[in-house]
């Protein structure tokens, strides 16, 4: 039986993975050379906070589960990301959006998680938040560039919110295993993160001439192990060799 | 087709260990903000640098090598401004 | 940062003998030549050239190592490699900076590679189909080009040896990051082994092939020696190269793949086979195993970022436009 804390601070690491993950496909590809070493850097801090994370979850388990037991060795039903971070890497607008619409809640979050009673969860977040507040400027400074850049750029842009606002929503989802940590002063309420994000996201897209979407029906269930098709893609890369060559060391 | 050329930026960076900001490389960016921050992806990803300096490379002006003699050589003959032109006695020590 | 306006008004008495014994004495007194000084065309062809291919080659370098960073065995290795192949590309913006300084754009080196008209290292046209190649990468080519380096640090031309220097010094982790990968191979299961050894018999003659011709057929290497472009002979390089890595390999239990690999003892160098230089010369013309793919993914790259750097410099001018007017207004 998964501890609340177990199952949080993996919903945590299982974020910054596949994020971190998605991030990394770029390396080599970017738009412009000073750009791939941004994304690639993004991507670093992420797998970073991830490592730190998955640790964490091993010793709350007491299982002596590693961070590649964690993140190597488990199926889909049993990842707790949510559904926007899984989603294929798209075109450098969908990227960049989804990073900044992540990195816009994550920052004000970890901000708030480095208050945590739980000490280790913590410290994390303290060295997480300075990462944050640069991919929040970061992508920012590009949505603004591609939101008022060329008729083609704006398009892009609107078709990349298009696709990934319904996949917001799970971000703010509070169910009875956080609750419990939330009232505990563990865990960070989303509520409390909300007028923050709003914010950011209307300053930004205020710049960009980007019309907010409005909030109807929501995608959810990645934080419950319910995933899209493309998780399992991503882990059939991912887990290749440890799948592949059961129990050696790399 | 060819593309309009992205302009080129100097990168200078002020270390930890307290010294003036030096020239470093440059880059190519659309404008001062990405600038800074490509010069912070690309020049300071080993904790090099407590601050940085862009400047569009088509700022800087620069001396002619041909000038130098003139510019350079005079100096070479103020040997007064340099501390071992002036005679102290060893008895006073250090100065 | 340099004035490129001097660079062309010299170019009309590029051929005076008495500039270019100035030059050379300056060379031979190891003093470093700066973009705006005079320079012999030849030497800035030169340099134009070794350092756009040496930037290009960090860059096609990139696919072969990136290859796996999606799918490397631990979160360690993840991160060390994406934070490796992250540094080529670093490697290859310092470089592209450097030639810059000589007159040529970025964007016509970008062209000259995606044309074909620029060449770069043959060793990137070999496909890595196993993780031990991520290590063998890191040990063999690195291994490689380090030893082709550390030279250029002293080279006669002032930004392309601060490049190197920048270079030199983040490199340091690559080869060891390497080897670490071979090493926990070769000391791995059965198959882990193995998996290194194929990688071994793969690389090893294309890692040697790394150094260039041998000395006897190099066309430029006098005049570049005199230059202090270059510092050591091919040969020179490569017997280095070997005398360093032999033993590695054989710490490791690991064999080469050259039946007539032996130390001799008079020397103290070991002696290797012929190189087959018709292979070298056939990926070189473009007929190796990868010569199309790489080139047709930086090519997609380049396509697919067309819009994006369009768009980021109509925002600029945008911004520019904007900030004008709110002057012109506030007059």
């Amino acid at each position: 039986m998964e501890t609340p804390l177990f199952t949080y601070t993996l919903r945590l690491a299982d974020n910054a993975l596949v994020l971190g993950h998605r991030l990394s496909e770029w390396c080599g590809h970017g738009p412009m050379l000073e750009e791939d070493l941004a994304l690639a850097n993004m991507a670093l801090d992420l797998i970073g906070q991830a490592r730190n994370l998955y640790t964490h979850a091993g010793a709350i388990e007491g299982k002596g589960r590693s961070e590649d037991d964690l993140s190597y060795l488990r199926d889909c039903p049993d990842w707790r990301n949510i559904l926007l971070v899984e989603r294929p890497r798209g075109d450098f607008a969908f990227t960049i959006l989804r990073q900044f619409l992540y990195a816009a809640f994550m920052h004000p979050y970890f901000e708030r998680l480095a208050a945590s009673k739980d000490e280790t969860l913590a410290a994390i977040a303290a060295k997480a938040v300075k990462e944050m507040a640069y991919h929040v400027r970061h992508t920012g400074e590009w949505v603004i560039r591609l939101g008022d850049g060329t008729e083609e750029s704006a398009a892009r842009l609107k078709e990349a919110l298009d696709d990934l606002w319904p996949f917001t929503g799970e971000m703010f989802e509070v169910d009875g295993v956080e609750q419990a940590l939330i009232d505990a002063g563990i865990a960070v309420d989303p509520a409390v993160i909300r007028p923050v994000w709003n914010g950011t996201i209307d300053h930004v897209f205020g710049e960009a001439l980007l019309t907010r979407p409005r909030d109807g029906w929501m995608q959810t269930g990645g934080r419950r192990g319910e995933h899209s098709e493309h998780l399992g893609h991503l882990l059939s890369d991912l887990q290749f060799l440890q799948r592949t060559y059961p129990g050696a060391t790399w | 087709m060819t593309e309009k050329t992205m302009p080129l930026w100097e990168v200078f960076i002020r270390s930890r260990t307290g010294l003036s900001h030096r020239h470093c490389g440059s880059l190519h960016a659309p404008d001062a903000e990405m600038a800074l921050q490509a010069a912070r992806d690309v020049y300071t990803r080993r904790g090099e640098g407590l601050s940085i300096w862009v400047v569009p490379s088509s700022a800087i002006t620069a001396s002619d090598p041909q000038d130098k003699d003139a510019l350079f050589e005079p100096t070479a003959s103020k040997i007064y401004r340099h501390p071992t032109f002036y005679e102290v006695p060893e008895e006073v020590g250090h100065m | 940062m340099y004035a490129q306006a001097l660079n062309v008004a010299e170019k009309a008495h590029a051929d005076d003998p008495e500039l270019r014994a100035r030059f050379q004495a300056r060379v031979d007194a190891e003093e470093k030549i700066e973009p705006n000084d005079w320079m012999p065309e030849g030497y800035r062809r030169t340099l134009v050239r070794q350092i756009s291919q040496h930037a290009h080659s960090e860059i096609v370098g990139m696919l072969p190592e990136g290859n796996w960073i999606t799918r490397a065995p631990s979160l360690k290795r993840k991160a060390a490699l994406l934070a490796k192949v992250q540094d080529e590309g670093g490697h290859g913006l310092y470089l592209y900076s450097a030639a810059e300084t000589l007159g040529v754009s970025r964007e016509e080196l970008v062209e000259q590679l995606l044309t074909g008209k620029a060449k770069y290292s043959s060793i990137f046209n070999y496909p890595t189909p196993s993780w031990a190649d991520m290590g063998m990468i890191g040990w063999l080519v690195d291994g490689a080009a380090i030893m082709n380096q550390i030279p250029l640090c002293r080279c006669s031309y002032g930004p392309y040896a601060r490049a190197m220097i920048r270079i030199c010094k983040e490199e340091s982790f690559h080869q060891r990051q390497g080897y670490e990968i071979v090493m926990t191979l070769a000391k791995g299961s059965p198959a882990q082994k193995k998996m290194a050894q194929d990688s071994l018999n793969r690389w090893w003659w294309p890692a040697l092939m790394m150094f260039g011709p041998s000395d006897k057929d190099s066309q430029h290497s006098d005049q570049n020696m005199a230059w202090k472009i270059k510092r050591f002979s091919n040969d020179d390089l490569r017997q280095k190269f070997i005398d360093a890595t032999v033993p590695q390999g054989h710490f490791l239990g690991l064999t080469f793949p050259d039946p007539d690999l032996r130390f001799n003892a008079a020397t103290g160098h070991w002696e290797h086979g012929p190189i087959d230089w018709s292979e070298f010369n056939r990926v070189v013309r473009g007929e190796g195993p990868c010569n199309r793919e790489r080139l047709k993914a930086r090519q997609k790259a380049h396509d697919e970022g067309v819009w994006v750097r369009e768009a980021a410099l109509a925002h600029a001018e945008k911004r520019a436009a904007r900030k004008a007017a709110a002057k012109i207004a506030a007059e």
